[in-house]
């Protein structure tokens, strides 16, 4: 059963703080608990996406500025 | 030349309110709608829909030539913006026209010139009207800054040349902080806006928002007196009143005046907003900008002056000389509305998007609700979280907060988190009732009665 981060809200998934800035984080990348992964920009306001757990995002789930709805997986990690 | 076939290029409240306009002057309506918004109260109400794009407004209701090409295909002969989306976007204005539709609104080098801070305040200037003291345009380097901050005197503002809609602004307290916020804003101004474009103003710390709604065929100009919109939590107006209480015939006479000098001296047509900052102490006021469109408070100046703002666009648009003279325009009574969005007040004001499970609206005399509800509606995460307003007329002030009152207590929206209890509470509040509030007296409220909750907050765009 692969780990996943899920979107606790609906609206537009962004992996990056802001479109001229890098991604907050890559495939790859190690990530620890209260890391920001990401942005969920719902009715114009922005929230971080933070990761629970421990591990190594094996691969995101949704493209960066995709429609999320609230309970969809963002990433999976090993 | 009439309009026949309106496009629409808005979505939610603004939609609606448009579409009622249009359909009442015999208009065909065309709705142009987002993937998300197919099931929308403007899209039912419309006779014909396009779909121009997916949820994201920035591929849809913000893609120019989407909304060029869909308008065009339609077979409109005119297109409103509504407000927010392109609304104020001089391209987007140039390119309708290009196409040959209308644009219903001011022609773009009006939109361009009175859309950037720096311009703008130089027209009313130049027009004699009182601006803040500041930087003479875009500053130019650190040092300038300095020399400026320090002898206007501190509190000051940062703000950014294309901002707009309270964005893109910062106070700086004292000299040290001066160039951090300046490097951030700058930073911040070019991410935001594509211009790193600064200048200085004076912070006018307790002041007053006022602004004139003005109408324009491109010679003549009148003014639809004032609104005041004090009430503001991160600049962002929740509730807005006309006329302004605050002031007084002669104070009256001398702030619309001064928004139809500056209107008439760069030639406006259509619709349109100037905002001031008015301090209740000395009685001055000072220019703070034009907004080139209709806004989302226009409900309470039609109800003072029984005007209807939309279809007075719409008939400048089609070609018809403004009409109406000045003394035609008559105040009477006074109007209050309220902001309903799917916000939870006790959280900060955390959105909620969600389905609409019960609708019930509140009627009777003086009572007028604008909005993009409708029962089983389920309302989209992507756009802001204005569901509707809640507007009240009477013959005076402590009568339209009576009515207010009453209609807070008859509006029920199940299903999502809504703004109504705050408006239950400060309809109560002794500050509101005697209208001793500054555009700062919201947010020290909410401090007081509730200790705002950490957030994270971050930006992206």
């Amino acid at each position: 059963m692969p780990k996943l981060i899920l979107s606790h809200l609906p609206g537009t998934f962004y992996r990056k703080p802001a479109p001229d800035k890098p991604p907050y984080k890559q495939e790859g990348d190690k990530v620890a608990p209260g890391d920001v992964c990401g942005l969920i920009e719902v009715m114009k306001s922005f929230h971080e996406v933070l990761c629970e757990e421990h591990g190594r995002i094996l691969r995101f789930l949704v493209e960066n500025e995709a429609a999320v709805q609230a309970g969809d997986p963002l990433a999976e990690l090993e | 030349m009439a309009i026949r076939r309106l496009f629409i290029a808005n979505r939610g409240e603004i939609a609606v309110r448009i579409n009622r306009a249009a359909r009442e002057l015999g208009m065909t309506v065309i709705q142009a709608h987002s993937e998300a918004d197919a099931k929308s109260l403007a899209v039912a109400l419309a006779d014909e829909a396009v779909a121009i794009g997916p949820p994201q407004a920035a591929k849809s209701y913000l893609n120019v030539e989407a909304v060029v090409a869909a308008a065009k295909a339609s077979g409109a002969d005119a297109v409103h913006p509504g407000y927010g989306f392109l609304a104020e976007n001089a391209r987007f204005a140039e390119a309708v026209e290009a196409a040959g539709l209308i644009f219903v609104g001011p022609v773009g080098d009006t939109i361009r010139l009175l859309g950037d801070k720096v311009s703008a305040r130089e027209a009313a200037a130049k027009a004699g009207v009182p601006v803040v003291p500041g930087s003479e345009g875009r500053i130019g380097d650190l040092a300038e800054a300095g020399r400026l901050a320090r002898e206007i005197g501190f509190p000051v503002l940062i703000k950014a040349a294309a901002g707009g809609g309270g964005r893109g602004i910062r106070i700086v307290e004292a000299e040290a902080e001066l160039d951090r916020n300046l490097g951030q804003a700058a930073a911040e101004a070019q991410a935001a806006f594509g211009d790193g474009g600064l200048y200085l103003e004076k912070a006018i710390t307790r002041a007053r928002h006022i602004e004139v709604q003005i109408l324009g065929d491109g010679k003549r100009v009148v003014h639809c007196f004032e609104r005041e919109c004090s009430l503001q939590r991160r600049r962002q107006k929740v509730w807005e009143e006309a006329p302004a209480s605050t002031l007084d015939a002669t104070h009256r006479a001398h702030i619309t005046a001064a928004a139809v000098a500056l209107a008439e001296s760069v030639g406006y047509r259509g619709a349109g907003t100037v905002e001031f900052l008015y301090d209740d102490v000395t009685g001055a006021f000072y220019f703070l900008e034009v907004n080139t469109r209709i806004q989302v408070e226009h409900p309470v100046t039609e109800c003072i002056t029984g005007l209807d703002l939309i279809q007075a666009m719409l008939r400048i648009a089609g070609g018809e000389p403004l009409t109406l003279r000045q003394e035609d325009v008559r105040l009477t009574g006074h109007a209050i509305e309220v902001r309903l969005n799917a916000e939870d007040p006790a959280k900060n004001f955390l959105p909620f998007p969600g389905t609409i499970s019960e609708l019930r609206v509140p009627g009777g005399p003086g009572v007028r609700f604008d909005s993009l509800l409708y029962p089983g509606y389920a309302i989209p995460p992507f756009y802001d979280s204005l569901l509707g307003k809640l507007i009240v007329w009477a013959e005076d002030r402590p009568r339209a907060l009576a009515r207010l009152k009453r209609a807070l207590q008859e509006l029920r929206i199940e299903g999502v988190k809504t703004t109504a209890p705050l408006f239950q509470a400060l309809v109560d509040d002794a500050d509101v009732r005697s209208s001793s509030v500054h555009t700062r007296w919201l947010e020290g409220w909410l401090a007081a009665s509730k200790p705002e909750e950490p957030r994270r907050e971050a930006r992206a765009g």
